[in-house]
């Protein structure tokens, strides 16, 4: 990614942005998230299929937040993100700059964010073909194998909460599963306990998700999380009419329009 | 006690088990699961791996599971009745299949379960393990035991220590312990005698890459660094890393209530997570992640050692494979050690 690198490195040393967040090399095969706020450690910067986290978690870390405003090496994903954060109020044309980096590789610099969100609404949230698979298999399946699915699934959850850590859409300081006093979901990793917390996660997600993977991705025990809020956003699709994030922050489980489906209640 | 070395036939590992079964054992071996290699409750002998490198998860949640009730209570107009646990429901547990940098991960466990208070519910889980440790034949980059003092075929935490004699070869195994010499006398006729077998040129070769030692003298002086910020600043703070760790013991106490009855459990619990230290007061100590993967690394490099006498890692590498942002602690080790003060 020379362009990458030449505009990273321009970008910093003329201090228009404190910190650039890409892509680098990590250990063994791995890539890794770098923060490079020198121009010389710009030429670390990488960019290839294995860069698949979704960098867009790191906008709201507190310790990433303190350098001062930052530029953000995003792909399509990590620009919904960025679309969705903005609605929440989480980041602003004065705190990040958005250097995309298109589905054919190629790089794209948006003066602001109202360009992001334009490109980004050029392509449709489409769920992969072995997902959906795996979708169509779990709703032709009886309520019962569907409990045995997911209990079993889930059961190995020892709630690390590495899917929370790495969805840039959980930024809250505090998280509902934390509190024990009340304590609102059961915290202990148990059946229920495992249960409540995915379906929460879920739930909470729904119409924010952007379907970029980063929970499985960081699950260490590989547990595929993601069908829920896949399930969510197909859910949103069919009830709603599809889900796109935008800047008007038109959100889909927390905006009431007179002609919302009722047909839920029975 | 003098090891007691015998040679049990490939064939035989099948037989053992079985025997093991019919005697009412419980045994915890690796499987394979959605590309994973998982501890779980054998129900017979067929599928259980003896290839990888490492399991997933490591075997601590066999001594010290991640939810684990401690009491049930009553409220009532008398007052409260509260009920602790039956400890006789422990079962006898087979760990089948443990690398050896978990089983001497048992011991590190142990250290801080009995540094002051002796906690009785673990201590009971120890007394009914009987550990199958089964050296490693093979390795890969996350492995760092000799730097941290074991080794692929190292005794320590075992009860038998299985190690296989080349490809498709048998096993030696060593019987280290009163609970292993039990194993023994059920099964006499697997373990046959064999006092020539020697098993170092069949173990994987795993080269130093640190020394402990210096980097414990470091630390002392390293509190304050810089390099804790540059390391962790894409820690995204879950606690992928220490619910993997065989030697992690921190743990979180829960009520859950239901109505005027409920349950005291104890939870895994992580250092990594921001609220681990948050007072009631609103105030956190550790209220940067760079302060938070600070005590990870001085805790079981520092603190351990000082306090326990043993160091809080065992090299098995889990945290560095399981880590959703690629923080490897080899790597960040290494570079503690190369930071000039």
């Amino acid at each position: 990614m020379v362009d990458l690198i030449k505009r990273a490195k321009e970008l910093l040393e003329s201090s228009a942005v404190k910190v650039v967040i890409g892509y680098e090399q990590g250990t063994g095969n791995k890539t890794r998230a770098l923060f490079a706020e020198k121009a010389e450690d710009a030429d670390k910067l990488i960019f290839d299929s294995r860069c698949v986290q979704n960098l867009a978690a790191y906008i709201t870390k507190k310790e990433v937040k303190e350098k001062g405003k930052m530029a953000v090496a995003a792909t399509l994903p990590v620009m919904r993100s960025i679309i969705q954060l903005a609605a929440e109020f989480q980041v602003n044309d004065n705190n990040l700059l958005v250097l995309g980096i298109t589905p054919e590789s190629k790089l794209i610099e948006f003066a602001n964010l109202i360009e992001v969100e334009t490109f980004v609404h050029q392509y449709q949230i489409e769920i992969d073909v072995r997902n959906k698979e795996m979708l169509d298999k779990l709703e032709k399946m009886t309520q019962s194998e569907r409990w045995k699915f997911w209990t079993d699934e889930l059961a190995p959850c020892f709630k690390c909460y590495a899917c929370r850590a790495a969805c840039p859409m959980c930024y809250c300081s505090r998280c509902t599963v934390d509190f024990n006093q009340p304590q609102w979901i059961p915290v202990a990793s148990t059946e229920l306990g495992n249960l409540e917390w995915h379906m929460m996660r879920a739930i909470h997600l729904t119409g924010r998700c952007i379907d970029c993977d980063a929970c499985y991705n960081a699950c260490p025990l590989s547990i595929p999380i993601n069908l829920l809020t896949k399930k969510m956003l197909t859910d949103a699709k069919e009830h709603f009419g599809g889900y796109q994030p935008s800047l008007k922050g038109d959100h889909l489980m927390s905006t009431y329009k007179p002609d919302d489906k009722e047909n839920f209640i029975q | 006690m003098n090891i007691d070395k015998r040679l049990v036939r490939k064939d035989s590992l099948e037989k053992l088990f079985d025997i093991l079964k019919q005697n009412s054992k419980k045994i915890y071996a690796p499987f394979s699961k959605d590309g994973k290699t998982i501890f779980k409750d054998a129900e017979s002998f067929g599928g259980i791996l003896t290839g990888y490198v490492q399991t997933t998860e490591s075997s601590k949640d066999i001594v010290f599971p991640r939810t684990e009730k401690i009491l049930d209570y009553t409220k009532s107009k008398e007052g409260m009745s509260v009920k602790g646990i039956d400890l006789k429901d422990i079962p006898d547990v087979i760990l089948w299949g443990v690398r050896p940098c978990d089983a001497i991960g048992i011991g590190e466990l142990s250290s801080i379960f009995n540094w002051d208070y002796k906690d009785e519910i673990y201590n009971n889980r120890l007394s009914k393990v009987t550990v199958f440790g089964f050296s490693c034949y093979k390795s890969d980059d996350y492995c760092f035991c000799t730097s941290v003092g074991g080794n692929p075929g190292n005794t320590t935490g075992s009860d038998i220590l299985f190690t296989r004699l080349g490809e498709n070869g048998d096993y030696l195994a060593e019987v280290l312990t009163e609970k292993g010499e039990s194993v023994v006398s059920i099964a006499p006729g697997i373990f046959e005698k064999s006092e020539t077998a020697e098993k170092e040129k069949f173990l994987a070769e795993v080269p130093v890459k640190f020394n402990h030692e210096e980097i414990k003298e470091k630390l002392d002086k390293f509190f304050e660094s810089n390099e804790w910020v540059k390391q962790s600043l894409r820690c995204l703070g879950c606690g992928a890393c220490a619910y993997v760790c065989p030697t992690c013991a921190c743990f979180d106490i829960q009520d859950e209530a239901h109505g005027k009855r409920g349950s005291r459990t104890r939870c895994w619990d992580s250092c990594g997570f921001s609220h681990f230290t948050l007072h009631t007061s609103g105030h956190n100590p550790r209220d940067i992640q760079s302060a938070r993967w600070r005590q990870r690394i001085m805790h079981k490099f520092s603190y351990m050692p000082e306090r326990l006498s043993v160091y809080g890692c065992t090299g098995c590498g889990r945290c560095s494979r399981a880590c959703p942002v690629d923080m490897n602690i080899l790597e960040n080790l290494i570079s503690i050690q190369e930071v000039t003060l």
